[in-house]
């Protein structure tokens, strides 16, 4: 039998709460995700349940080093989107609970994405101009990335009525 | 100096900190204190740490050698806020108890 195995799957970065679900169902299941790349995920065999899966957009070093402080393995990151694991039998294991803190990273991931879209959207404009072919592909990448911060928003909106009733 | 109300996590951060204590120290006395309610979870407490610490309401203590986990303790403002928080909790028990014992509850 297979002790690792690759699979290859992609995420919308607003679905990065799908994401985490389907990586925790994964370990249920006996399989704890031990590599990440682009799209690609390593799975080791581990006892069902053995784990739970954590990711969270936070490009701080000092930051790694407290969650693991906490007991949990640093993975791996993807464009600063940062995959942990800790033994379930440590307790439950939450790196975002109240929503101040959801909101915050919400507005942090907006941040990137906004960065990333402005700067395709220049090199779109300008690769256009200079008629270089790369031009149109830079300006859907800017349109897509426009889409994903409307639903970065409108997550964050969802959670900000949220909380005029309770923290 | 007027405060607003601070967070659950806030409360029972600052509390925690009378005597210093490092991340995973906090969380399992917030968990204690609360009777298992108030879960803190890593990122949350990352955030407030860092925050509390530029207000000044808490500070990390110099690492000792050998150590690799950083521990925090309650400055004197941190210490007058958890009083202002405490007198603010206590009004709202007081408001609550009264209004309620009218009914007979």
């Amino acid at each position: 039998m297979n002790k690792t195995k690759k699979v290859f799957k992609i995420f919308f970065v607003w679905d990065f709460e799908k994401e985490e679900r389907w990586l925790n169902q994964m370990a249920m299941e006996g399989w704890v995700l031990e590599e990440v790349s682009f799209f690609g995920y390593t799975f080791r065999r581990c006892e069902p349940g053995e784990y739970i899966l954590r990711l969270e957009m936070n490009p701080s070093e000092d930051y790694r080093r407290f969650v693991e402080e906490l007991g949990a393995e640093f993975i791996g990151s993807i464009v600063n989107w940062c995959y942990f694991r800790r033994k379930a039998e440590l307790g439950s294991f939450d790196l975002l609970s109240d929503i101040d803190s959801r909101i915050t990273h919400l507005d942090r991931i907006g941040r990137m994405l906004a960065l990333i879209c402005l700067a395709n959207l220049i090199m779109g404009v300008t690769n256009s101009l200079d008629q270089a072919r790369f031009g149109l592909l830079n300006l859907l990448c800017a349109a897509l990335l426009s889409y994903a911060l409307g639903r970065i928003h409108g997550s964050k909106a969802a959670l900000e009525q949220e909380r005029t009733l309770h923290e | 100096m007027e405060i607003p109300a601070l967070t659950e996590s806030t409360y029972y951060i600052l509390l925690s900190l009378y005597h210093p204590q490092h991340g995973y120290g906090i969380m399992q006395q917030t968990e204690e204190l609360s009777g298992g309610r108030v879960h803190l979870a890593a990122g949350t407490l990352y955030g407030a740490l860092t925050s509390l610490c530029e207000k000044g309401w808490i500070r990390p203590l110099p690492m000792e050698s050998g150590s690799r986990k950083k521990e925090y303790q309650l400055t004197a403002d941190g210490l007058q806020v958890l009083k202002g928080e405490l007198a603010r909790l206590q009004q709202l028990v007081a408001n609550g108890e009264s209004i309620l014992r009218e009914e007979g509850l």
